[in-house]
């Protein structure tokens, strides 16, 4: 056991994430500077608004409504033990607006535009578009960078939210039309406990928060990646490991700031 | 052609999101029933104020009439000074009485008023004087268990 150089290569490795992280940050300021360029260019957001929300529609929509049968399935089945069974909405909308909703959907969405967005990066740098690019005298940054972050954060919050509603609607379907809850109990119960500017709007922020996440990891890891067929491949998978990570994370946090009993 | 085909999806696209955010908002939380009414504050001071959490409803006869705004300590006189916003649609007379009530047996604890007869109402700012604290449990536990042993020395005498 060499514990110099296991002193020696620990400490490589520490400064090498030091300066990841440090090259990682100024990454993440060039792209909020490059943001209202790639404003006046709308029609490039819009563009990849299409591929990363409406693409990611169908998946989102059908998770929403497995989520949501799910979860209707297992609570009735714990809060029928306790003749609560009338809480069923209530209980599945808190957990779908606080917590299933914002982060599931980040999952997912790290999953199929996260890698995407880095595959898609990634090859452009491997095939030297973006040298290319700054030949011209064309900024990759508001032309190829920016768009796709801002329609990931215009994405994510609307995504998330089509994931509640359709969960909710699912549970509507399970408690009430195959169980036989009351509907009127259903709705009401759900109505008086969720509120819109701490739940849903707490909801809301988080979405916000994690469409920065993602998708600054996914392009940062994209334009970092190796120019090669491996190396891309590599960084794909990569993408979907730190974004999840950091969503779970970044949860865990803004859970404890938000929902804390005071 | 194919941009104006990408524009209207994702014009549909964020019509989608709205819309589900909106169905939220008004279909699963309580944004249909939020009085935009303006409100008017009522202060009342109690001993215990048990498990009241901000926003707990105010209600009079079970309807919702308002919401607790804040909690405080008071330092003078000890107690707990609860600040109540009321909906401006309704008046209270100067001697209503507000109780700490329990929804449900365990459920959360809301404010209760019950008018009194007075001809003159409440102004806004004004304090509610007659109180009734939350029931603490222990204290109940206590009272109970104390004329419990009140009662059976007297027994034993007897029997003795």
């Amino acid at each position: 056991m060499n514990v110099a150089g296991v002193l020696e290569k620990t400490g490589a490795w520490l400064l090498r994430q030091l300066t990841t992280l440090g090259h990682a940050t100024s990454f993440f300021v060039d792209l909020v500077r490059h943001a209202p360029g790639s404003l006046r260019r709308f029609g490039l957001t819009i563009a990849q608004i299409h591929s990363i929300g409406n693409r990611s529609l169908i998946i989102i929509a059908a998770s929403g409504a497995t989520v949501g049968l799910v979860l209707a399935l297992q609570g009735y089945i714990t809060l029928s033990r306790y003749g609560q069974a009338a809480s069923l909405g209530l209980l599945v909308a808190l957990a779908m607006v606080r917590e299933m909703g914002p982060v599931i959907t980040a999952l997912l969405y790290a999953g199929r535009a996260g890698t995407s967005l880095t595959a898609e990066i990634g090859l452009m740098k491997a095939g030297e578009q973006l040298a290319a690019m700054e030949m011209m005298a064309v900024d990759p940054r508001t032309r190829v960078l920016a768009p796709r972050f801002i329609a990931g954060i215009i994405s994510m919050p609307l995504l998330a939210a089509i994931f509640s509603a359709v969960g909710v609607i699912a549970a509507y379907v399970v408690g009430v039309i195959m169980i036989g809850i009351d509907p009127g109990q259903f709705w009401s119960q759900m109505q008086d406990g969720v509120d819109v500017f701490s739940d849903i709007g707490n909801g809301v922020v988080k979405t916000i928060v994690f469409g920065i996440a993602s998708t600054f990891i996914a392009l940062y890891i994209g334009y970092e990646s190796e120019a090669t067929p491996e190396g891309v491949a590599q960084a794909t998978t990569q993408t979907v490991v730190v974004s999840s990570l950091t969503v779970l994370s970044l949860d865990f946090i803004l859970t404890a700031l938000m929902f804390s009993t005071k | 052609m194919a941009q104006k085909k990408t524009e209207t999806l994702v014009g549909l696209f964020v019509v989608l999101g709205l819309l589900a955010i909106l169905f939220l908002a008004l279909k699963a939380a309580n944004l249909a029933s939020f009085s935009l009414d303006s409100t008017y504050t009522l202060q009342a001071r109690f001993d215990n104020i048990g498990g009241l959490k901000v926003r707990a409803p105010v209600k009079s006869a079970g309807v919702t009439v308002g919401r607790i705004e804040s909690i405080a300590f008071d330092n003078k006189t000890f107690q707990g000074l609860v600040t109540m916003q009321i909906d401006r649609r309704y008046q209270f007379p100067l001697d209503t009485s507000a109780k700490i009530l329990t929804a449900g047996l365990l459920g959360d604890q809301y404010v209760g008023l019950d008018p009194g007869g007075d001809e003159k109402n409440l102004q806004p700012g004004d304090t509610i004087k007659l109180v009734q604290s939350a029931v603490v449990l222990e204290n109940l536990i206590g009272q109970f268990l104390y004329s419990k042993a009140a009662e059976t020395p007297k027994e034993g005498a007897g029997k003795k």
